[in-house]
């Protein structure tokens, strides 16, 4: 008892002095990468270590010449005041040159308005708020994997186009669940369905959603959306499978380690929209299988892991270009060189960045297999169709990006 | 078809239902903890967390040991009530006679300890846990279609506040109990071992969060943070029903549910605030709860 | 002058000359906030530990506190002090209604009955138009003091932020050692014999919660002005946790503990971060070991070590 107490009061006390021994700021030679993301929270899974993983192999496998390359990490624990004040330390005094994943959008929001005053590279991959390239974008600022416009788009058109006209929506009470339902109402209609309904339910705190899938049931609509992230999804879908709800579900943003938390006999027939699926050709497994290894806990990457690790592929090429010490003054300056190049790696393949920040690869809307159908561990999806890069995102005219000149 | 305030009657009736469901959960959760305030006198806020440790009991008796729902419904409480008997043995014991706050404030650094070694062990996205298959498939109600596990749920917590609430209220060691929570150091003068029933009630509500962590794994995923999200409203339950008072918590717990299920049809962005209006109403008329006696 | 004695003075000149010296030495920003986390905690000792009133619900006037000032920074362009000001007078009206409800119970329920209210307030900043649900009013323009002095840089801001808090320091300080504080403490002590000798403690009581809401939303008005965003952490109950946490840590009733639970709970806020998912546990482990171990906290601790009043 003596002891540990003991060591505990020394590690506190270490914690404590630690910022007194930093080193002011890197040397000039050492591009330093930080992950920033929920660690210790809901949504440690669907980023969290992963993501730093993620990181990791791309600077290994990048392997720069002429340069360092440092990657850290720290959990915000999803408080944007947390977030923003780590953001500005790294920036202004560690010496960290690029911002990775950040999920959370008041986190992520909060995040790009330090990397805009300070003229830093953001690279958002985890935060699905579509703000970080329409209102509140910035020329250092890109956002990867996918956002809710793209969310919307994919699974509320394409369910409609097959059938799935009649909609109610279970959602999140708060910004992101909001935006979701708006952006995927528009794209139901747009395509000749309604909406009979919605339920916005608390968030967070909520576990019982049967009172919500009852309501969803009794007004007629033949397809569920769930506007809601994480957990949430999770305890939705297995509810709905507990009250025999005989609607075609869709979730509007679901990872593949979520299908794997539900196991397939729950998951199987849903519908779910990612930019990424491990197993979706030999370049795509190959990055795979040499990220699993180094995966906290052997999961398959979701598209926040892909994106973090392509968009960081990327950016070092970027800085190979310009020069590491044109790269570390100023993020514009590496983004924009990010923008001027094709992307190309093994989770995405070839794509571009657009002038606002957004990266354009195609959205595939994903069916969830059956037990029946998979054929082994993480057989998860079946492809039921696909936007092209120029259709999946939102138009650069209707972000209302300031930067951009149209 | 008949409509109140323009929603379907059939859909109220599948509501009080689904109320009186999630009802269960807070009766089962603030019976415990009313069971430890009124003897311990303090306010166990690793509760929430023993309900968790509750269904991981249950998931980890399946995934490693291959034991099945029925078993784990006596095993893990079991095995949570000697986990409380260990932390009230070393720790809470400690407190005996300070604040309220200091109580509150260790069982709250408990929960969290807790909650974040379950994190990095298991992720945050939680682990799946089927259905008992003798209460899966749906029970037609007539207006509503109710899984056979959840009407399960509600005749099992109802019957374990039953029990509870007869050993306390009908039993000599019901008797001794409420004795010393009255006047700890006369029945002591009996020659009552006082500090280990303290001991063994404390293990016996944290055996009360766990077996409602055991009905709550099929329903809910299990996952680290189901309890700190029940927490506060049990809390709620608590207070309203008067601290300390088990008729009162068992009652308002049911009650509450109904109250939630029914703002959840008009109004459910505040399904979760409505616990804390009916607080203050409750508080302001009544200073020491529903059933509470007046200090 | 202030009623220091002579020990609280000399910690007084170490605490400022500390203040004057860290920011050469720890990140400014880092540092500001911990000022504005201390403000909050030594407002909301003002009440526990001098009036022996435990507030689970102090979330709520931080928060506010917090948005209003961003709002008015954001939307009306007010200069920075107006906009601190502002929150602290939301914070105090609010604390004026809510204090005037709760402080007829007493103990626990006291402590109940602010939760709840505070859980109210967090509602309505979700649902609020102007607060912007769970993303927050996000980037806040840093106003100019007086709209004359500039406080784009982090050391001006920090100025500001440092007098802000030493103000607010003084003004607690003040308040305990005035005839109104000694009737406090006499409250804290025995209140049938306050009330027996014929105080109307009800009055004392609801001015010390609105002094200390009125604190806590200056605290809050300051940290928006800091991180340039007001969000639902600020106002979400386990910020109400926090601040038993930090006051606690660095000793209730100490009039130099809160600064430095602030600083103890801050550094673990940040650093720990970077220890990837350790955070929770080792906050709680914390929390344990204060409570079985140094329940005087820190400061009190020191002060028990000394003999001395700190």
């Amino acid at each position: 008892m003596q002891l540990s107490r003991r060591t505990l009061l020394g590690s506190a006390a270490a914690a404590a002095a630690l910022p007194i021994g930093r080193a002011r700021a890197q040397a000039g030679n050492t591009i330093k990468i930080g992950v920033l993301n929920d660690q210790s929270g809901p949504y440690r899974d669907t980023g969290g270590l992963f993501s730093f993983a993620a990181a990791k192999l791309a600077v290994s496998e990048f392997a720069a010449q002429g340069f360092n390359v440092d990657v850290i990490t720290a959990d915000h624990q999803n408080k944007p005041d947390i977030g923003a004040g780590l953001a500005r330390q790294w920036y202004d005094r560690d010496g960290v040159d690029v911002i990775l994943d950040v999920p959370t959008s008041s986190v992520a929001l909060a995040i790009a308005g330090v990397a805009k005053e300070k003229d830093k590279t953001y690279l958002n991959i985890g935060a699905a708020t579509a703000d970080l390239t329409g209102k509140q974008c910035a020329p250092s600022i890109i956002h990867w994997s996918y956002d809710t416009y793209m969310l919307a788009k994919s699974t509320g058109g394409a369910t409609v186009r097959s059938g799935g006209d009649s909609w109610y929506f279970v959602t999140a009470d708060y910004a992101f669940g909001h935006q979701l339902q708006d952006a995927t109402t528009r794209f139901v209609t747009a395509a000749g369905g309604k909406v009979l309904g919605s339920s916005a339910y608390p968030f967070p705190g909520t576990s019982d959603f049967s009172s919500f899938l009852l309501q969803a049931q009794a007004s007629g609509a033949k397809v569920l959306g769930l506007c809601n992230a994480g957990a949430d999804t999770v305890n939705s879908i297995k509810q709905a499978k507990e009250f025999g709800i005989t609607m075609r579900l869709a979730a509007m943003l679901m990872f593949i380690t979520d299908v794997h938390a539900l196991g397939l006999d729950v998951a199987g027939g849903l519908t779910l929209t990612e930019s990424f699926y491990w197993d979706m050709n030999d370049r795509t497994r190959a990055f795979a299988k040499r990220l699993l290894p180094h995966m906290p806990q052997p999961k398959m990457p979701n598209m926040i892991h892909a994106g973090c690790y392509a968009a960081t592929l990327h950016y070092l090429k970027a800085v190979t270009q310009i020069g590491v010490a044109a790269a570390k003054a100023s993020g514009t300056a590496a983004v924009s060189q990010m923008k001027k190049m094709p992307t190309e790696d093994d989770a995405f393949g070839s794509g571009s960045i657009r002038e606002d920040g957004m990266a354009l690869f195609p959205s595939y809307l994903f069916q969830v297999k059956t037990p029946a159908e998979s054929k082994g561990p993480w057989d998860y999806y079946k492809t039921l169709s696909s936007y092209p890069p120029e259709e999946a995102w939102r138009p650069l005219a209707e972000g209302g990006c300031a930067f951009v000149k149209s | 078809m008949i409509m109140i305030f323009g929603k379907p009657l059939m859909l109220l009736y599948g509501q009080l239902t689904l109320g009186l469901i999630n009802g269960s959960f807070y009766a089962l959760l603030s019976l415990g903890l009313a069971v430890i305030f009124g003897l311990l006198n303090i306010i166990n806020f690793a509760h929430g967390a023993l309900f968790m440790l509750g269904a991981f009991v249950t998931w980890g008796l399946l995934q490693y040991l291959g034991i099945g729902y029925w078993a784990a419904l006596v095993i893990a409480p079991l095995v949570l009530g000697v986990f409380g008997v260990v932390l009230e043995r070393f720790l809470i014991r400690r407190l005996y006679g300070l604040d309220h706050l200091y109580g509150l404030l260790l069982t709250f650094g408990c929960a969290l300890v807790i909650e974040g070694l379950m994190r990095n062990n298991f992720g945050s996205s939680g682990v799946p846990y089927a259905i008992p298959s003798a209460l899966q498939g749906p029970l037609n109600l007539g207006f509503m279609v109710l899984p056979r596990y959840r009407a399960w749920v509600v005749l099992a917590a109802a019957a374990m506040c039953l029990v509870t609430w007869l050993l306390i209220e009908r039993t000599r060691l019901g008797a001794t109990l409420r004795a010393a929570t009255e006047n700890a150091p006369l029945v002591q003068a009996f020659g009552v071992n006082v500090p280990r029933l303290i001991t063994l009630t404390y293990g016996a509500g944290c055996a009360l969060a766990a077996f409602a962590g055991v009905l709550a794994a099929p329903m809910n995923s299990v996952n680290p943070n189901m309890g700190s999200n029940l927490i506060i409203v049990v809390f709620a339950t608590v207070v309203i029903g008067g601290m300390g008072s088990i008729l009162g918590s068992i009652i308002t717990g049911f009650g509450l549910g109904i109250i939630e299920g029914i703002t959840k049809v008009y109004y459910p962005e505040g399904s979760a605030t409505v616990v804390f209006v009916v607080m203050v109403i409750v508080l302001l008329l009544r200073p020491a709860g529903l059933f509470g006696k007046a200090a | 002058m202030f009623g220091f004695s002579r020990a609280q003075a000399i910690a007084f000149a170490i605490m400022l000359a500390a203040i004057a010296a860290a920011p050469s030495v720890l990140y400014p920003v880092f540092l500001m906030k911990v000022l504005c986390f201390a403000l909050f905690a030594c407002a909301f000792n003002l009440l526990i530990g001098f009036a022996g009133l435990l507030s689970l619900g102090h979330a709520a006037y931080f928060g506010m506190g917090s948005y209003v000032a961003a709002y008015a920074a954001k939307t009306w362009g007010v200069s920075a002090e107006i906009a601190i000001l502002l929150g602290g007078l939301v914070g105090a009206a609010i604390g004026l209604v809510f204090g005037w409800l709760a402080i007829r119970r007493q103990g626990i329920y006291f402590a109940m009955i602010t939760l709840a209210l505070s859980q109210m307030i967090y509602f309505f900043c979700l649902e609020a138009a102007f607060t912007g649900g769970e993303d927050g009013i996000q980037q806040v323009p840093r106003a100019a003091l007086f709209g004359l002095i500039g406080m784009k840089s982090d050391m001006a801001l920090y100025w500001l932020i440092a007098g802000v808090f030493v103000l607010g320091f003084l003004l607690i300080h003040r308040i305990v050692h005035s005839p109104f504080g000694q009737v406090l403490t006499a409250i804290r002590e025995n209140e049938p014999r306050a009330i027996s000798l014929g105080y109307r403690v009800d009055d004392y009581k609801l001015l010390a919660f609105v002094l200390s809401t009125f604190l806590s939303g200056i605290a809050g008005g300051a940290k928006s002005q800091v991180f340039g965003i007001a969000t639902l952490t600020d106002v979400h109950w386990s910020m109400g946790g926090e601040v038993v946490l930090m006051t606690l840590l660095g000793g209730i009733g100490t009039i130099f503990g809160p600064l430095v639970g602030a600083l103890v709970f801050g550094s673990l806020e940040t650093y720990l971060a970077q220890f990837g998912d350790w955070v929770t546990v080792t906050q709680g482990g914390i929390f344990i070991l204060c409570v079985i171990a140094f329940r005087r906290g820190i400061v009190g601790e020191i002060g028990n070590r000394l003999r001395l009043v700190l």
